[in-house]
């Protein structure tokens, strides 16, 4: 008994110190993998750090002794933590699954869960680190889409930005024709970050607006059009084939556009996010996703069992109101951030 | 997507089965299947926890019914339990001798501003005069779209060009309103996140200032297990009074509700159900309940059917029903009923397994379907409709041409027309009874199968007939028709006379 004691008394301090240890550790790893916007993950993590804050308290709760026993009421605690990410059912279960049946019956560590957790996570949204593909010649378009306020025209904004910074000039197409003054909104950022515009009328044809952008973009030799849509609901058929010709009618003028199609899902959103991603991949074919609102206490983890299902990778993050609030997404981040500790 | 929960307790409680009482032992797979129905549905996992011990606790020791099985037994106590977590309902607005000011308040993109604009629909509806006051000074052109709304409705809108306070916006519009005598203010905030402690501040501001009469928190009905904390923050700051849950109208099961219910112990006041001003609805627990089990519901779909159908013109319709009527116009005038935007995709939302039906549904434009079939029969011309027998082919490609549309289609409506008017007389002036066999006899036919083809009803004579019975009938039916003939001439005849007279 006498050594376990010791043991307690070593290791406690000891884990104190490793925290310190590991956090620069992790900063200079950053800045090696981002030299070139640096700030854009400080933003990033700091967005991501009240879901790490909340994780890791939970997950050292988890931990109050040194070393627990894996039981069921252990796995249980542990199952409440990864559906609280909203990771869904699926994905929790089988976590934890994998982690009773590698642990169980065992005395663990927390950094041996939270390793095999963040391992986890990492293999499932590893992808191949792409942001835009941009067109071999002419304008790249860019379709937006998603559902009633998920965050669209402000992601649009940030895209706009990030295009000017990279020295690009972008033609916007507004093609949000049914909201009240989404037009407006559009037009206003589009001053604001120097970007042309082409704007719909009230009620009229999105697809119209969608074919005159890309005309203006090819007619003056904008780098990237960006059409904006209006935010619908996935089952709402009639709209969807509204999409699917929007999207037609880009093809016609350019063939291999629209280059990207970016569905935009609200961090906070929950289990219909699937749903989401799998009705407007069908009708528009989404090539990549902008986790929108990542700012607040939402986990986002919903994208976990999206890359699983419909394997479209989340290109952004959105974290806050501002243009420069964009982050390009990374899989080893998002792991790290979530389970910092574990590093 | 969903696996219907009921499915899913079938199996579950297949142990069940034959047990006169429920006890922990026998639930706990069942009970199982439930919480894993609430947390796909995004119920908060800690509310999910708590509401299946309480069902476990509620129903432990309770006998089997004779007239139910365990499931159903099971079933019904999860139902009332979470009818009595969301409800009671309170849809009224309270209103004072003054100026009765409600807010709004929300996460981004919950919908506050579109919800501004239904609520005052409604209250218009109950002849109350409102203002809107446009106090988003965050979002580039918020205030412009409360405009285009407050334009829509023909109410006054209340904005301050150039204003960087919202605080001193609403404190204005307020006094204004008081002037104008102004029986109900809506205050429209900026979407904030409840950790934006500046913003958060800002809204105690506005609360404290005002004090508006009621605080409505605007929630997004796919919101996921992030509900609990952000209605915990807006309830801490501000002491809200309901709840709106919006978005509803598509396939999002709404289970943050019940965490946003049990969080803030406010009662829900309205769902937003569509994207048109007027699709706000009073919150009904019942409904609810059944959406977040992935039941649907019907009884919101028969209070639908009900209040779209106009009761006079039922009236009507059924005499000539009765009567053994049915033209295409009849047909066309039932179309129009159900033809109000959205309304079907409603409807069909609300049917149980909805997940089932809208994945049969895709690729099925029911809304643009019946337009079209209005315009074909528009195309036609009135004693086509009457008679839509003497449609020939030349005549079809007319009727193709002028509502713009394949022949195929024509034929096809004219085939669905053939199957159903012999139903609806059939169903003319039967009792309950009687129209369920008949509505029996069109799911039979695959009505509920959009898409597929109707295949045209064969009457049941019962028995075989020999040969000589056939024949026998032949001769009836030819009589018959040329008496008909007969009496048509005979009463061409008469009114030629009347003509000549």
């Amino acid at each position: 008994m006498g050594v376990f004691d010791l043991f307690k008394k070593k290791a406690e301090p000891a884990r104190d110190a490793a925290r310190p240890a590991t956090m620069p550790r992790q900063e200079t790893s950053d800045d090696a993998a981002t030299e070139t916007a640096p700030s854009l993950f400080g933003r990033f993590r700091s967005a991501l750090k009240k879901t790490t804050d909340f994780l890791n308290t939970d997950i050292r709760d988890l931990f109050k002794r040194e070393g627990r026993l894996v039981d069921d009421q252990f796995l249980n605690e542990l199952y409440a933590i990864l559906v609280k990410t909203d990771m869904g059912t699926g994905p929790a279960a089988r976590i934890r699954d994998r982690i009773g049946s590698d642990f169980r019956a065992r005395v663990v560590h927390m950094s041996d869960v939270l390793a095999s957790v963040q391992d986890e996570v990492r293999a499932i949204l590893k992808q191949p680190q792409r942001p835009i593909q941009f067109a071999a010649s002419g304008p790249t378009v860019i379709l937006v889409v998603g559902v009633n306020g998920s965050g669209k025209t402000t992601s649009i904004a940030k895209l706009m930005r990030m295009f000017r910074d990279q020295g690009k000039r972008v033609v916007v197409g507004a093609g949000d024709t049914f909201r009240a003054a989404a037009v407006r909104q559009l037009a206003i950022w589009a001053e604001r970050e120097g970007a042309a515009i082409v704007e719909g009328e009230n009620q009229g044809d999105p697809a119209a607006v969608a074919h005159k952008a890309v005309a203006l973009a090819i007619q003056t030799g904008a780098e990237v059009c960006i059409i904006d849509t209006a935010g619908r609901l996935q089952t709402q058929t009639n709209l969807m084939q509204q999409l699917e010709k929007i999207y037609r009618v880009i093809t016609k003028q350019i063939p291999d556009a629209p280059h990207e199609v970016l569905l935009v899902l609200d961090a906070t959103a929950g289990q219909n996010a699937l749903s989401q991603a799998q009705g407007f991949s069908t009708a528009a074919k989404c090539t990549g996703i902008i986790l929108a609102k990542l700012d607040g206490t939402a986990k986002g983890g919903v994208i976990i069992p999206i890359r699983e299902r419909f394997a479209i990778p989340v290109k952004f993050v959105g974290v806050g109101e501002k243009s420069s609030d964009l982050a390009v997404f990374d899989a080893d981040q998002f792991a790290a951030a979530l389970f910092a500790d574990a590093a | 997507m969903f696996e219907s929960l009921q499915d899913g307790l079938k199996s579950a409680l297949k142990t069940l089965q034959g047990k006169a009482k429920l006890s922990e032992g026998n639930m706990r797979e069942g009970l199982a299947a439930v919480e894993q129905a609430l947390l796909e549905a995004d119920v908060s996992y800690a509310v999910a926890q708590d509401f299946i011990a309480h069902v476990s606790e509620k129903a432990l020791g309770q006998k089997v019914l004779l007239a139910l099985d365990p499931v159903q037994q099971l079933m019904a106590i999860i139902y009332q339990e979470l009818v009595a977590i969301l409800g009671p309902v309170d849809s009224a607005i309270p209103l004072r001798k003054e100026v009765t000011v409600l807010m709004m308040c929300g996460l981004q993109g919950s919908g506050k501003t579109t919800t501004c604009g239904k609520l005052t629909k409604l209250l218009q509806q109950n002849k109350k005069s409102v203002m809107l006051v446009a106090a988003d000074l965050q979002r580039p052109a918020a205030i412009e779209q409360l405009h285009v709304i407050g334009g829509q409705l023909g109410v006054p809108v209340y904005s301050e060009p150039g204003q960087q306070d919202p605080v001193s916006v609403c404190t204005n519009a307020v006094a204004k309103a008081r002037k104008d005598q102004i029986a109900l203010v809506v205050l429209d905030t900026a979407g904030r996140l409840a950790i934006d402690q500046e913003l958060m501040d800002q809204l105690v501001r506005i609360d404290k200032r005002v004090g508006p009469d009621q605080v409505y928190l605007v929630v997004d009905g796919m919101t996921g297990q992030d509900a609990v904390n952000s209605a915990k923050a807006f309830n801490e700051a501000l002491e809200l009074d309901g709840v709106i849950m919006t978005k509803l109208d598509g396939d999002a099961r709404g289970g943050a509700l019940l965490s946003v219910k049990q969080v803030t112990g406010v009662p829900i006041k309205f769902i937003g159900t569509g994207e048109h001003l007027d699709a706000l609805e009073p919150f009904r627990p019942e409904g609810m309940v059944s959406r977040i089990l992935g039941q649907g519901d019907i009884v919101g779909l028969a209070q639908m059917a009900r209040s779209v159908i106009d009761e006079t013109a039922q009236k009507e319709m059924e005499a000539k029903l009765q009567a053994g009527e049915f033209t295409l116009d009849d047909f066309k005038k039932q179309l129009k009923s159900v033809l109000q935007p959205g309304l079907m995709t409603k409807m069909l939302g609300l049917l149980p397994g909805m997940g089932e039906i809208q994945k049969m549904m895709s690729g099925v434009d029911a809304e643009g379907d019946a337009k079209r079939v209005v315009g074909i029969i528009d195309s036609m011309t009135a004693q086509e409709r009457r008679n839509p027998k003497i449609i020939d082919p030349s005549r079809r490609n007319r009727i193709a041409r002028g509502a713009g549309v394949q022949v195929a289609e024509v034929n096809g409506l004219l085939k669905q027309y053939e199957t159903m008017a012999p139903i609806m007389r059939a169903m003319a002036g039967k009792s309950m009874m009687g129209r369920m066999q008949a509505i029996q006899d069109i799911q039979k036919s695959g009505m509920f199968n959009p898409g597929a083809k109707m295949p045209k009803i064969k009457g049941d004579t019962g028995k075989r007939l020999t040969s000589k019975e056939r024949a026998e009938m032949k001769k009836r039916r030819e009589k018959e028709l040329r008496r008909k003939q007969r009496e048509q001439k005979s009463d061409r005849d008469r009114r030629q006379d009347g003509d000549v007279a």
